[in-house]
Parts: C-alpha cells; sequence; structure tokens
C-alpha cells in the first residue's frame, strides 16, 4: 500500500505540484491499479528480460557534419528567451 | 465514408479544390469535434495548385488527417495538451514528408487523448471527440479524432499512432480499417514519444485498400529512428488478393475471454467465412496472455515517465506567469499543463521506476514481454495469423468509464500484446450490434503486414459489412 504522503513524494520526484484532493484521489486510484500490478509476482524470475522487441543494437552512423536547424527555428517557441539562448528560471 | 477511389474520381469530375472545400462546409457543421486544427488555406492553396497543374504521387491532391501528436512544420501540434497548446513544430514528422512527396493534402490535426493516453479521446484538453454511429458514445481511442473523421466522411485516410491499441480499438468503435504495423517499419522520427519502445504509426482507411495505399507511402527505412528496419519498399497493394486458400487461422481462445456475446458472435462468424473460402481454423494457446495487460502499462508508464521529462516549459510549452525557484517553477507548470490521466501515468512510471521498486515492476514486466513475446512465435509455428476480437465491447457511452481509470485500462486487454511482441495486426469491420460497429483483429509475425492485408481484404470482400 502506498500513503498520501508517498504520492507527494513521487509527485515531488516527477516535478508535478499535486493538489490536497489530488493526493487524497491518486492515492486510491494507484493503490488499486498497483493492485493489479502485483498480478506479475507470478511470473518465473528466472525469465531473461527484453528491453526492445526488435533486436536491434546499437546503430551508427559517420560523424559528419549535417544542417540542424537555424538558431530562429529553435527558439521560435520558447516562451522566455534572451539573446539567442532560452531563458530558465533562476537557478541560485 | 468515402474510399481515395472515390475522391479521386470526385476531383477528377469537380476539381480538387471544390472538393476538399466541400469536405471543410462538412466538417464546419460536425458535431463531432474530430479536428483540433483545420488547416483550410493551406490545403485549398495546394488543391488549386493541383486543379493548375495536375496531380502527381500516389497519394495525388488526396486530403488526409493527421493525429496531432505528429510533427507538421508551420501547423500547430498539440498532442490535445494544454502544455504544448500554441506549438508550431519546426519540422515535419518522416511520415509528414512521405505524405508530401507523394502528393497528399493535410486537412488537419485530429482530436485525441491527451498524449495519446486513453482508450476513448475523452482526456483531450480540446473536449471529447464523439462517434459518428451515436453521438453519446466515444469513439475509442487513442486516435479518436482520425477514425472519428474517416467514419464520418470527413475525409478518406486518415494517420494515428498505435502504443496499445490506439489505432485498432478507434478502428472498431468506429467501423473503419486500421492498421499497427510491425514495430519499426515506420519512422517514428517527429512523432511525440509516450512509450517509444512500443509505439507506431498507423494508418486508417474505409477499406483495406486504402489503408494498404498508406502504408506503401508511409513504410521504408529512416536513419533518423535508429529502431527503424533496413528493408526493401514493398507494394502492399499489388498483395491485396482474394484469396485465402490454403491459409492457416489460430484461433486463441484467451481472447474470447469476458467478450461482449454480439462480439464474441461476429468474430466467430468472420472466421467462419474464411474457412467455407478455403481456410483451415485451430485453436492455438497464447498462455501468459493474462499477464500482458499489466506489462504494457509497467512499460508504457515507465516510459512516459521519462520521455514527458522534456515538458518544462523552457524550449516550448506552457510557462507560468511568474518563475519562482528551478523546482517549484517547473512542479507549477507541470501541475497546470498536464490532465489528470497524464499526471496518473508519470506518477506511476515514476513510482514503478524509483529505487527499490524497479525489479517488482519495471524489471518484471520486461520478463513478461520475453513470454508474450515467445507465445507468439510459438503461435506462428503453427499457424500463419491468428484472429480475435479487436475490442471485447462495442463502443460504450461518453463518461461511462472515465471516473474508473482500471476498468478503462482493461478495455485494452486484447491489443496490447502485440505491441509488447512488436508483432503487426489489422481491425476490420465484422458487424453491427444494437447499430454499433464491431471489429476483428487479424494478426501476423514480424513483417508479415502482406499477409494479414490480404486476408483483411479477402474478408472485406465477402462480409459485406458497411
Amino acid at each position: 500500500m502506498i500513503s498520501k504522503k508517498d504520492v507527494e513524494h513521487i509527485g515531488w520526484l516527477a516535478r508535478i505540484k499535486l493538489s490536497d484532493e489530488e493526493k487524497e484521489e491518486f492515492t486510491g486510484q494507484l493503490n488499486t491499479i498497483l493492485d493489479y500490478f502485483a498480478k506479475l509476482d507470478e511470473i518465473d524470475p528466472s525469465v531473461t528480460p527484453t528491453h526492445h522487441v526488435s533486436g536491434i543494437e546499437n546503430v551508427f552512423r559517420d560523424d559528419v557534419a549535417k544542417e540542424s536547424l537555424g538558431q530562429e527555428d529553435v527558439l521560435r517557441n520558447a516562451p522566455r528567451k534572451e539573446e539567442g539562448f532560452f531563458k530558465g528560471p533562476r537557478i541560485v | 465514408m468515402m474510399s481515395v477511389s472515390e475522391i479521386k474520381r470526385r476531383m477528377e469530375e469537380e476539381s480538387a479544390e471544390e472538393t476538399i472545400q466541400s469536405l471543410f462546409d462538412k466538417i464546419e457543421r460536425s458535431k463531432l469535434n474530430a479536428f483540433i486544427t483545420l488547416t483550410k488555406e493551406q490545403a485549398l492553396e495546394e488543391a488549386r495548385k493541383a486543379d493548375k497543374n495536375g496531380t502527381r504521387g500516389l497519394l495525388g491532391a488526396v486530403p488526409i488527417a493527421i493525429k496531432d501528436n505528429i510533427s507538421t512544420k508551420g501547423i500547430q501540434t498539440t498532442c490535445a495538451s494544454k502544455i504544448l497548446k500554441g506549438y508550431v513544430p519546426p519540422y515535419d514528422a518522416h511520415v509528414i514528408e512521405r505524405l508530401k512527396a507523394e502528393g497528399a493534402i493535410i486537412i488537419g490535426k485530429t482530436n485525441m487523448d491527451e498524449f495519446a493516453m486513453g482508450s476513448s479521446t475523452e482526456t483531450s484538453f480540446f473536449g471529447p471527440t464523439r462517434n459518428p454511429h451515436d453521438l453519446s458514445r466515444v469513439p475509442g481511442g487513442s486516435s479518436g479524432g482520425s477514425a472519428a473523421a474517416v467514419a464520418g466522411g470527413e475525409v478518406p485516410i486518415a494517420l494515428g499512432s498505435d502504443t496499445g491499441g490506439s489505432v485498432r480499438c478507434p478502428a472498431s468503435f468506429c467501423g473503419v480499417v486500421g492498421l499497427k504495423p510491425t514495430y519499426g517499419m515506420v519512422s517514428r522520427y517527429g512523432l511525440i514519444s509516450y512509450a517509444n519502445s512500443l509505439e507506431q504509426i498507423g494508418p486508417f482507411g474505409c477499406s483495406v485498400e486504402d489503408v494498404a495505399l498508406l502504408l506503401d507511402v508511409i513504410a521504408g527505412h529512416d536513419p533518423r529512428d535508429s529502431t527503424s528496419h533496413v528493408m526493401k519498399k514493398n507494394r502492399y497493394v499489388d498483395e491485396l488478393k482474394d484469396d485465402v486458400s490454403g491459409l492457416k487461422i489460430g484461433v486463441p481462445e484467451e481472447y474470447f475471454e469476458g467478450v461482449d456475446k454480439d462480439v464474441d458472435n461476429a468474430v466467430r462468424d468472420g472466421i467462419t467465412l474464411l474457412e467455407e473460402l478455403g481456410a483451415s481454423c485451430s485453436e492455438v494457446a497464447l498462455p501468459h496472455t493474462k499477464y500482458a495487460l499489466a506489462s504494457y502499462y509497467i512499460i508504457a508508464m515507465s516510459e512516459a515517465s521519462s520521455n514527458l521529462a522534456r515538458f518544462d516549459g523552457v524550449r516550448y510549452g506552457l510557462r507560468l506567469e511568474k518563475d519562482k525557484d528551478w523546482h517549484t517553477t517547473f512542479s507549477e507548470i507541470r501541475a497546470e499543463g498536464f490532465g489528470e490521466e497524464v499526471k496518473r501515468r508519470i506518477l506511476l512510471g515514476t513510482y514503478a521506476l524509483s529505487a527499490g521498486y524497479y525489479g517488482r515492476y519495471y524489471l518484471k514486466a520486461l520478463k513478461v514481454r520475453t513470454l508474450i513475446k515467445q507465445d507468439f512465435e510459438n503461435a506462428f509455428k503453427k499457424v500463419d495469423v491468428l484472429i480475435t476480437p479487436t475490442m471485447p465491447c462495442a463502443a460504450f457511452k461518453i463518461g461511462e468509464k472515465i471516473d474508473d481509470p482500471l476498468s478503462l485500462y482493461l478495455a485494452d486487454v486484447n491489443t496490447v500484446p502485440m505491441n509488447l511482441a512488436g508483432v503487426p495486426s489489422i481491425s476490420v469491420p465484422c458487424g453491427f450490434a444494437n447499430g454499433l460497429p464491431m471489429g476483428m483483429q487479424i494478426i501476423g509475425g514480424h513483417f508479415d503486414e502482406g499477409l494479414i492485408l490480404r486476408v483483411a481484404h479477402t474478408f472485406e470482400k465477402h462480409a459485406g459489412v458497411a
């Protein structure tokens, strides 16, 4: 069982601020869903996991410079920018 | 509904401009809410060019609708989320480049569950899409807008994406054909990721032929998607023969458990029809099916929690009025920008990947993935295709399941195993119950698209489901 306090902590890890109502609601729902996931406890633990279904491994290309998007195109959707840079919130 | 060949004929009789204008007239009067953004001016301009200079390519001047999680240069792409409202991609997805190269005209971006997370198109920030067969019902999801637009005659073909059934579910609920290709067949470059090890872009149409045609256009290797397969270019349209003689069909009983009687009957009748046409049929076991849904959701949510970390309001998307400190700013943007289902899945994915729980959830889900993949490999040693119901029921009412997330997840029980195994599958209409369409799912081994399209085409020709 996860508690309301756990949900608050997960919200912090995921960087999603949760309202008190949301914490309450998600605690119940997440527990119901996690109970359902517990079905997987029946699985033989010695099975090899499949990370990727097609089995392809590293794909390499030659290290050749190609044209990329221009600065203006890249910055066009940025809500805040300054002198050709993205502007994030203050760190300190 | 109208097929690609019908619309081509109409464009020859009238003009491309008049034909496409009439679609916009219809969409503007429509109650379906299938579109988030219409590209009327550009589309009509391209139609006029086609009228003047003639058409080119496999889809010369054919109108198409695109799910709103596929990047379209210069056209707003929102994933049906508040957090991406107003986002205009600076580049085209690979599939969009292919469509443009073959002359298609994009008429708009279609509604969907927010970030493709849902099976009903009710979680869209832009309001739910309605089912053309009954406006009080959902069109299925998450590509509900694309399926409803085709079913409602608003466009002949559309693209969706399928992470756990998001093309096949709405195809089934809306009575159209929808295909999820083999993982790696269609480039995901420019598809805004939800769960990238599971998802593929897939075509919708009112006939198997149109779906095959659209697949011909979008399939193929693209070095910008490292999971894209190097393969020779196929012409699936040429493989649409009316012939299933000698075909071995496998029927997995696991996929009929808990299925509504009407759906069960319609799919079994469909299998009988194929037997009458020369196929043989046997029961096959896919014994790990009962673990597929839990495995799918754990993997999808885990990948989502990582993929959606990019939405922080710095490079694009919602930014609140005043910045606070680093973490608070992001936490508040994401609280405001994401809807409830997206938050739920990010939280569950974050939990499943967090220290101490990785082995319990994520790693176990990957082990199940191995077992599901082996189930299919074993089945395809004995049979050529598998046939099952696409969905366990016909379209449900808007609002009926939305407050109970787990019950909505359970509706995906027959579509998620193919995404875990990466195998292709197609949903084709197989009948109506109380005026609502039902879908039959035909599943093949990796890269067996030609075969499942041929079986679907033969079925469609003889079943006479309008």
